[in-house]
């Protein structure tokens, strides 16, 4: 296979692009591509302070490179979830990377600032630990972003994440999280506003991108990710895209510009929680509820 | 060929030559959920892998 742009020896094809790539001309496709979702969506200008939420995975290490490259103000923040030798690996990942090119990070402990591990709060809740983890890193992410004064949370979320969330939304008609399933969703009192840049390029390609780019990231998986229901549906994704190069792109894109504005982006009654003051449609937040339990 | 594979690490041998494409029909993967790495290079589906060849077959789904 060649280069489609200098007729090279190819080192990733992208079907659904009917394309393939030397490695340094993939590197500026992806960096153009999200370059060019950025100015779509308007998601944010070369002036304002940036905050990435960084785990130590290939998606936001690799976004944070891409911003970094693109000109962007961008610093990391890193939510260690005493997740054993994972939390402690992805953290030096993600310390090491932010040191090669002297970008700001900020670690914050969920153990040592809230007072409990996701293990501890699996335990407590007897539930998935994807789910108080899912709500952990909403929480402690907003949280710094808004207290540190940055303009914009940006998450790495991918085109195949995204396709898969809106995937399981769909099975479950969950009208909600339907409508507050946008490529930006602006701020608010006591919310951060929050983007999703890497929506239009898939997993394998952000892996690819920091493999080609020499990203040391996290190859391993969380130990505890046996419950993840969104990673079995892009399992079952990938067979569909496999079949049909594409797809999941048209599903995806077709949602954000013909089917989302029809689930209204409902704000219920907020109003600050009793215990932290973030907004909350109850008397305390579910992040405060989950910490009362998970705490020991 | 020695085939590098993860979560969790393990390592297989498979009879070689084949190209790329045949390998992960022979081990049942669909292409859409790795990437192919010899020698921290990425290969593409045409490329043919050597009997003394090295490679990673490294998955690309992750959660969180
Ligand atoms: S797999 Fe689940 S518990 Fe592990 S980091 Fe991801 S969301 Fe958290
Ligand atoms: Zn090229
Ligand atoms: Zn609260």
């Amino acid at each position: 296979m060649r280069c489609r742009v200098c007729r090279g020896s190819a080192a990733i094809e992208v079907k659904r692009h009917n394309a393939a790539f030397c490695g340094q001309h993939f590197i500026d496709h992806v960096r153009r591509q999200v370059g060019r979702t950025i100015h779509d969506h308007a998601m944010f200008g070369p002036d304002e302070r940036l905050a990435v939420g960084v785990s130590g995975g290939k998606d936001s290490l690799a976004l944070w490179d891409i911003l970094h490259h693109l000109g962007y103000r961008a610093e990391g923040i890193y939510l260690d979830l005493g997740i054993g030798a994972y939390s402690q690996d992805s953290l030096s990942r993600v310390e090491a990377f932010a040191e090669e090119r002297d970008l700001i990070l900020h670690s914050v402990s969920l153990l040592q600032h809230y007072g409990f591990s996701i293990p501890d709060a699996a335990k407590a809740t007897r539930r998935t630990p994807c789910s108080a983890c899912g709500l952990s890193k909403r929480y402690v992410l907003n949280e710094e972003a808004t207290r540190r004064g940055f303009d914009v949370l940006v998450m790495g979320h991918n085109l195949d994440d995204e396709a898969a969330t809106l995937f399981s939304n769909v099975l479950n008609w969950n009208m909600e999280y339907l409508g507050r399933q946008r490529p930006v969703l602006p701020a608010s009192d006591g919310l951060a506003k929050k983007v999703k840049p890497l929506i239009r390029v898939a997993e394998r390609e952000t892996a690819a991108y920091a493999v080609l780019a020499g990203i040391d990231y996290e190859v391993e998986e969380c130990p505890l990710v046996g419950g993840n229901t969104v990673n079995r549906l892009k399992e079952w994704m990938a067979m569909l895209e496999h079949d049909s190069p594409g797809v999941t792109q048209h599903f995806l894109g077709g949602f954000f510009g013909r089917a989302s504005h029809a689930f209204a982006v409902d704000i219920p009654d907020l109003h600050p929680c009793s215990k932290c003051e973030r907004p909350t449609t109850g008397e305390r937040c579910a992040f405060c509820r989950l910490q009362e339990r998970a705490v020991t | 060929m020695k085939v590098i594979r993860r979560h969790p690490r393990r390592e297989i041998h498979i009879e070689g030559p084949m190209t790329v494409r045949a390998l992960l029909e022979h081990l049942d993967i669909v292409p859409e959920t790795v990437l192919v790495i010899r020698d921290s290079d990425l290969l593409t589906r045409d490329q043919r892998l050597e009997a003394d060849d090295t490679v990673e077959l490294r998955p690309v789904i992750s959660g969180g």
